[in-house]
Order: structure tokens, then C-alpha cells, then sequence
């Protein structure tokens, strides 16, 4: 009976598509109209031919056993969405330090222009986001001994986001923006993703609501202020009127300084509750079960929980100091940020304090390194992070590199090692592996991106101060000393640096994809114990 | 590790998930009091700076701070410290910009200024134009328009071919795409290569091409080449190109034409700082004397 319904809503979809693909006024919307006629188009005929088939129903055990399938899916696409996001990065990297790059017959696509919210938007969302979205369905699952609530609603999620990420990323190509930092997709993407952010959302707490833990365990309530503020946040920047429903232009519901300020209180806490508060929900599960030692301090983990995610909404307007906001709001967003210093250090405090006792581990165990250092390049961002909104210290850092490298710092250090530290985790669990394929491949990992990041960090900091110098450089009589120019002329040097660290991180990422996928290849499986592993306990 | 130090294990809190305890250790007080002092700080700052919003404005702060009063104070103070010397440059005759060492090392150093920030996008931050794009070099003595320090003012001031001063400098170059047939260019774009000393690419089409130059081009670049100030009409006898000096460039210019625009910079400027870059621009390499 459902069949049906799909059908018919299968195919309202594709004549819908087909008639927007014919009306469309722009090449970005007509794309994505194909695009969408083609997946409900293949689901339809596919549905169709699998209608009054004979159901093979599932057994009671695998109904009763975690939901791992999905999860495999996602540390697929995490390493897939990885490589390519660190690879258009290395690319427009060394477009900034060789114009030339930016080719004539590639104009209008991938220009650095185009690129560049290309890449930023598949590293957080596309790797980021699937890392987040299948860690969160292995963590609760496990933490709530229950399989995922919703059934085939965890594959709605993972299949509908791959299509967010896929219309996002060939809208980038083809010019469809709002313009939005990190929220670039034009409106039918951004509603496309409210209803499979919602599914999620529904997914997870349905999952937690029956689970037979009798409380929530930390990292849980990290992931699920996770998804919540997302909903709330995207929804919000995102409020626009489409010009017409066969163009993808739409027009912001603020302007002026309100327009800044919504972006940035976005902008802020995408990084704040996608890439802090998901992750340390990654870290308080993989830190503890990879070091198999308890988390240093219960207490900590509610306090800086509490503390973080009150205190991050409000550190938004540290981005525009200095512009058209009012002081007020500058100062506030200010204050925040620098009382958000330590409970973000919280964290940190947990995850290394967690080892404590199993330091020799560090040794012998790369894996644990790669998330020790992530933890490291935690705390050192969410220390560089407050001290940059010192309006002083904005002052000289602000439009400049610095910025540049403190988001790497970040994003390559934190969000990234704590990613392959999991994935390296996960893939001989869920591909029921004895262990990983080559544990000094992980070693090798982990010095390129180490290094990778180092040279990256180190090289924007130093370009990004300088530049900051040289703007605020006059001389006797208060003339500027510099022009712009100048300054891009100064900076090359380092330019080539840091898109060689790029290029040894995009290395290790690769190198780690090889292991992975030997590990699920030729590693030896794990011998059958009993009962499976993936059963849910008591 | 020892079992020392697992016998000193804190307590933990007792649950279990999936195989991870939490113990209960305390908050450490470092921590702690790192964390009450950002927020006694925080408190304590936006007491002394505008911070918490009301109905209809926000806390003002004790200590009346502003970023704008900032702003506006530090540019009075710069001004007001170059407001004689300003004030001499916008009034002299221009010719003592350049002949006065004191105002023209001053106005060197403030017109250099002026043009890092408005001149360098198109002229480069080192004055040698963009050739591809016809912006021209500055450092050379080649002039469209003239190099004395009058002339150079008057093209600043009012700009070239702009729809903004009805003063601006204005010529047209016709398009002889609609004049002369596509044979009749080709042989004078020979020609043309020759007046520089060039080797045209067809040297019976260059003979060809000189009647045509006499008649339709020598009117404003001269009979040899020489060009003329008064239209901005480029030397063609010398091997400084503003387009390029290329055969297929010869024949993109003679074919479409060119129209080089320049914003007229007194509708932006203060006169002392358009007499400065003036000066500035003067001494870059070309500065011709004054015609008295």
C-alpha cells in the first residue's frame, strides 16, 4: 500500500522537475531541476519495479541489532567528501599564490570565486556534516543500547543530505549564492535541508527517548544541541522570498547591518555547535572506548556543556567589530567570547585529563594520537579564538590572513584529526575487522597532517601580521607607506607554504583512505564471539 | 600502569555506557577561577563601555567611549597637524610645487599616499600601468596629454573622457572598422609598424598603407608619427605603446577603436591632494619644465 503513495508522490516530483527544468529562468535552477527529476525519476521506477515483490521480512535479531548499514554509508562519504574537499582547497590555495590558475576557459566556474565557497562548504558540511551525522547514529545507538528510531528514516537522512550537498556544490559552480557565508545554497537547497534536518533530529531523539540507558550520556546531549541549534540557526539567516519558483535567486528578509549581524550570529555558532559542540560529542565517546579509560570528571562535562552552548550564542558580533554594528553589540559579543574561553577549555580539560593514566598509550597507539592532538589544536584555536576578539587585537587581525589560519588551526587540527581518529576507529568495527590494516600508515597520517598543519597555521600567521602591519603603516606626516597591492606582493612567499601544507594534508587524507579501504578488504575478520557484537545490551 | 595509582582511582558516578565510566573528580579550581575572573572582567568592562541595550538606547559605559568619536579624533589630529602646509600647497602657483624643496618633498611624500590608495588600481603601486588594459606608464616621458605639472594637474583634476566634468579631456579615435575595408587596415597597420622602426609583417602591404595613413590618420597623430597633446593623440614614431604595438593589437585598435576612460578626481579629492599626487607623479620619471 505505501508503494503506492511513493509512486504517486515519486511521480508528481519528477513532472514537477520536468516542468521547472523547462521553465527555468537560470542554468543553476534548470541543473538542479534535472537533477532532482533524475533521483525521483530512478526512486520511482525503481519502487515500481520492486511493488508486490514478496517482502523478505526482517528477522527479529536484525530488527533487534544496531542500524550499522547507514553508519557504513556515512564513514564512506565522509572520506570521500574529504579528499574532495581538501583537494579543491589545495587547489585555490594555489590559485591565491598563481593567478594564472584561475584559467580563461574556466571563468564563471572555477575561478577561485566559485571555488572557494566550494571548498569550504564540503569540508563543514559535506565532511564535516556526514562525519557528524553517521558518528551521532553509531554514538547513540551504543550509548542508549537501542537500534535508531524511524527505520528507514536514518537512510532518508543520509541519501537526502547527499543531495543537499550535491545541489550546493554544483550550485556553487553554476553561480546560485545568497551571498551567505557558509550558507551560500539559494532557497529550495536551504528547504530541502530543513526537512532532512528535521527527519534527523526526529531520528535521534526518537533513539534517545527509547533507550535503555537510564540517563543520557554526555555526548549525546553535545549532538543534540548540535542538531537543534543547526535547525534554529539555518532556518533563521535563511528566511528569504524567492523571486520566482523556477529562478534559484531569492531575496534576504534583513538588510543593512541587520543582514551582517543575523549572518554572523549564523556565521559564529555554525562553527560554535556544528564544528565544537557535534565534535566534542565525537570526542566524549571515541577519546574514552580509544584510550578504554573513564572521563576524567562528570562534573566538568555538565558545567562547561551548560556554560558552552549559553555562552557561544551571543560571541557572534565579534565579527564585525569596527563596521556599521554599534559599539554596544561589539562589546557584548566581545565579552562573551572572552568569557567562553574556558568553557570551551572544558573540554579539552576532559579529553586529555580522560588519559590520564593511559599515557603510555600515546606511544604505542597512533590512533590515540590523532585525537590527543586534535584535542591540542582544540584548545590552542579556542584560545587563539577569544583573544582575536579583543577589539585591539582585532584591529590588526581582522580582513586579514590570520583569520585564515586560525579557521585552519581549527578546522584541519580539531575537526579534522578527531574525524580520522573516529573513522580509523569506526571501519573495523563496522566492517566486524580484528584491527586496521597498517597502524604505520596511520603513523604517516598523522605527521603530514601534523606537519601539513603546521605549515599552514604558521605560514598565515605570519602573513596575516604582517599584512595586518603594513596597512596601519604611515609615516611621519600620518601618509599610508603601503597600498594594497603591496601587501598581496608581500604575501606570496607564504602563500606557496601553505598550499604546500595543503598539499600534505590532502596526502595523508589519501593515505588514510588506502588503509581504510585495505582494512575492510584484507584485514582478517574478527572471529565470531557468541553472540554479534552489534546487539544491543541488556 | 601501576597499581598505585589505580588504588587512588576516584570514585565514579556509578552509570555505564557501552562500556564508559565518568569519574567524579571536581572541577579543577584553576579552571574555575580563570573562568569566574573572565566574568567579573566581562562585568567590569561593560560597565566602562557602551554595552547593555534598553528600550531605546544601550548603556552608554563611564567611560563615554565611542569608535566613531575615535575615529573622527585621530583623522582631526593628522589633519590638523598638516593643515598649514596643506593650506600653502593648495594655494601657490603650481609651478613652485616643484621648484619649493620643503613643499615638494612634502607633497612627494603625500601625493605618493594619494596614489597607493586611489591610482595604484589601475596605474600599479609602482606607476608602470597596465599595457594589456591601456592604463599608462607614468614613469616613462611619453605623454598623451602632457607631462608639465599644469598638465598633469588638469588631467587629475578633471579626468579623461568621463561623462562626470564636463571639463575633462576628450578625443575619439573613429572606429575605421566602418571607414576602411579589411584589406585597406591590414596595409595600414603595416605602415604603421614601420614609423617605429618596427619590420612590418608585409612590407608591400606597408607601402600601401601610407596613403591611407596620410589621409585618414596623419590629421591627429601626425605626418611622422609624432602625435599630438592637444587630442591625447599617441606618438606612434616611438616604441612606447599605450594598447600594445603588435600586429593583432594594431588591428583590434584600428579596427573597434579605443576609449580610455579616467575619473575626474576633484570631484573626490581636496585640491591639495591632487596638487600632491600631481607633484608626486611629476617627479616619477617624466616630469617635463613648464612652458612659461
Amino acid at each position: 500500500m505505501s508503494n503506492y503513495i511513493k509512486l504517486i508522490a515519486y511521480g508528481l516530483v519528477t513532472i514537477f522537475a520536468m516542468m521547472a527544468a523547462n521553465f527555468a529562468r537560470d542554468m543553476a535552477y534548470q541543473v538542479h531541476a534535472i537533477i532532482v527529476m533524475l533521483v525521483a525519476g530512478g526512486l520511482f521506477l525503481w519502487t515500481l519495479r520492486h511493488t508486490d515483490e514478496p517482502v523478505v521480512a526482517d528477522g527479529p535479531d536484525l530488527q533487534r541489532s544496531y542500524m550499522d548499514g547507514v553508519v557504513r554509508a556515512g564513514v564512506i562519504a565522509t572520506a570521500f567528501w574529504g579528499v574532495v574537499g581538501f583537494l579543491v582547497g589545495t587547489f585555490i590555495a594555489f590559485q591565491l599564490a598563481f593567478p594564472g590558475l584561475n584559467f580563461d576557459w574556466s571563468e564563471g566556474f572555477a575561478n577561485f570565486g566559485r571555488l572557494r565557497p566550494l571548498h569550504t562548504s564540503a569540508v563543514i558540511f559535506a565532511f564535516g556534516g556526514n562525519a557528524l551525522i553517521a558518528t551521532s547514529f553509531y554514538v547513540v545507538q551504543r550509548t542508549s543500547a537501542a537500534r535508531l528510531w524511524g527505520g528507514n528514516a536514518a537512510w532518508f537522512v543520509f541519501w537526502g543530505y547527499q543531495l543537499f550537498i550535491v545541489l550546493a556544490a554544483t550550485g556553487y559552480l553554476l553561480g546560485a549564492t545568497q551571498s551567505r557565508e557558509y550558507a551560500e545554497p539559494e532557497w529550495y537547497t536551504d528547504w530541502w535541508l530543513t526537512i532532512v534536518w528535521v527527519v534527523y533530529l526526529a531520528i535521534f531523539l526518537g533513539t534517545i527517548v527509547k533507550r535503555k540507558e537510564p540517563h543520557i550520556y554526555v555526548a549525546n546531549w553535545f549532538y543534540l544541541s548540535f542538531i537543534v541549534t543547526v535547525a534554529m540557526l539555518h532556518v533563521f539567516n535563511n528566511l528569504s522570498v524567492p523571486v520566482s519558483i523556477w529562478g534559484s535567486k531569492s531575496v534576504s528578509a534583513f538588510a543593512g547591518v541587520q543582514d551582517a549581524m543575523t549572518q554572523w550570529w549564523y556565521g559564529h555558532n555554525a562553527v560554535g555547535f556544528f564544528l565544537t559542540a557535534g565534535f566534542l560529542g565525537m570526542m566524549y565517546y571515541f577519546i574514552p572506548k580509544q584510550a578504554e579509560r573513564p572521563v576524567f570528571s562528570y562534573k566538568l562535562s555538565i558545567i562547561h556543556f551548560w556554560a558552552l552552548i549559553f555562552i557561544y550564542i551571543w560571541a557572534g558580533p565579534h565579527h564585525l567589530h569596527y563596521t556599521a554594528l554599534p559599539d554596544w553589540a561589539s562589546t557584548l559579543g566581545m565579552v562573551f567570547s572572552i568569557v567562553l574561553w574556558m568553557p570551551s577549555w572544558g573540554g579539552m580539560i576532559n579529553g586529555l585529563m580522560t588519559l590520564s593514566g593511559a599515557w603510555d598509550k600515546l606511544r604505542t597507539d597512533p590512533v590515540i594520537r590523532m585525537m590527543v592532538i586534535s584535542v591540542g589544536f582544540y584548545g590552542m584555536s579556542t584560545f587563539e579564538g577569544p583573544m582575536m576578539s579583543i577589539k585591539a587585537v582585532n584591529s590588526l587581525s581582522h580582513y586579514t590572513d590570520w583569520t585564515i589560519g586560525h579557521v585552519h588551526s581549527g578546522a584541519l587540527g580539531w575537526n579534522g584529526m578527531i574525524t580520522f581518529g573516529a573513522l580509523y576507529f569506526l571501519v573495523p568495527r563496522l566492517w566486524n575487522r580484528e584491527r586496521l590494516y597498517s597502524l604505520s600508515l596511520v603513523s604517516w597520517h598523522f605527521w603530514l597532517a601534523t606537519i601539513g598543519i603546521v605549515l599552514y597555521a604558521a605560514s598565515m600567521w605570519v602573513t596575516g601580521i604582517m599584512e595586518g602591519l603594513m596597512w596601519r603603516e604611515v609615516d611621519a606626516n600620518g601618509f599610508l607607506v603601503n597600498s594594497f597591492a603591496d601587501t598581496v606582493a608581500a604575501k606570496f612567499p607564504m602563500y606557496v607554504v601553505r598550499a604546500l601544507g595543503g598539499v600534505l594534508y590532502v596526502a595523508g587524507a589519501v593515505i588514510m583512505c588506502y588503509n581504510l579501504w585495505m582494512t575492510v578488504r584484507r584485514s582478517p575478520a574478527k572471529a565470531a564471539a557468541g553472540t554479534p557484537a552489534a546487539v544491543p545490551a541488556e | 600502569m601501576s597499581d598505585k595509582q589505580h588504588k587512588q582511582e576516584p570514585e565514579t558516578t556509578g552509570h555505564e555506557w557501552d562500556g564508559i565510566q565518568e569519574y567524579n573528580n571536581p572541577l579543577p579550581r584553576w579552571w574555575l577561577w580563570i573562568f569566574y575572573a573572565t566574568i567579573v572582567w566581562a562585568v567590569g568592562y561593560t560597565i566602562a563601555y557602551p554595552a547593555w541595550p534598553g528600550l531605546k538606547e544601550a548603556t552608554p559605559g563611564l567611560l563615554g567611549y565611542s569608535s566613531r568619536a575615535e575615529v573622527e579624533k585621530e583623522i582631526a589630529a593628522a589633519e590638523a597637524g598638516n593643515a598649514e602646509i596643506n593650506a600653502r600647497l593648495a594655494s601657490v602657483e603650481l609651478t613652485e610645487v616643484v621648484e619649493d624643496p620643503e613643499l615638494n618633498s612634502y607633497a612627494t611624500q603625500a601625493g605618493g599616499a594619494v596614489f597607493r590608495t586611489w591610482c595604484a588600481q589601475c596605474h600599479g603601486s609602482g606607476a608602470a600601468g597596465v599595457q594589456a588594459a591601456g592604463y599608462p606608464n607614468l614613469l616613462d616621458d611619453a605623454w598623451l596629454w602632457g607631462g608639465t605639472i599644469e598638465d598633469i594637474h588638469t588631467t587629475i583634476a578633471h579626468g579623461i573622457r568621463n561623462e562626470d566634468d564636463p571639463a575633462a579631456r576628450w578625443s575619439q579615435m573613429p572606429v575605421f572598422g566602418d571607414i576602411l575595408s579589411e584589406e585597406e587596415i591590414v596595409q595600414v597597420v603595416n605602415y604603421v609598424m614601420t614609423m617605429s622602426g618596427g619590420t612590418p609583417q608585409d612590407a608591400a602591404a606597408a607601402e600601401a598603407g601610407a596613403e591611407i595613413y596620410e589621409i585618414q590618420c596623419a590629421a591627429c597623430h601626425g605626418a611622422e608619427g609624432g602625435g599630438d597633446r592637444f587630442q591625447g593623440a599617441p606618438a606612434l614614431n616611438d616604441a612606447i605603446w599605450l594598447y600594445g604595438g603588435d600586429y593583432d593589437t594594431l588591428i583590434e585598435t584600428v579596427t573597434y577603436s579605443r576609449f580610455g576612460v579616467m575619473p575626474p578626481w576633484q570631484n573626490r579629492l581636496e585640491e591639495h591632494e591632487i596638487r600632491a599626487v600631481a607633484a608626486y607623479v611629476h617627479q616619477l620619471g617624466g616630469g617635463e619644465a613648464s612652458r612659461d
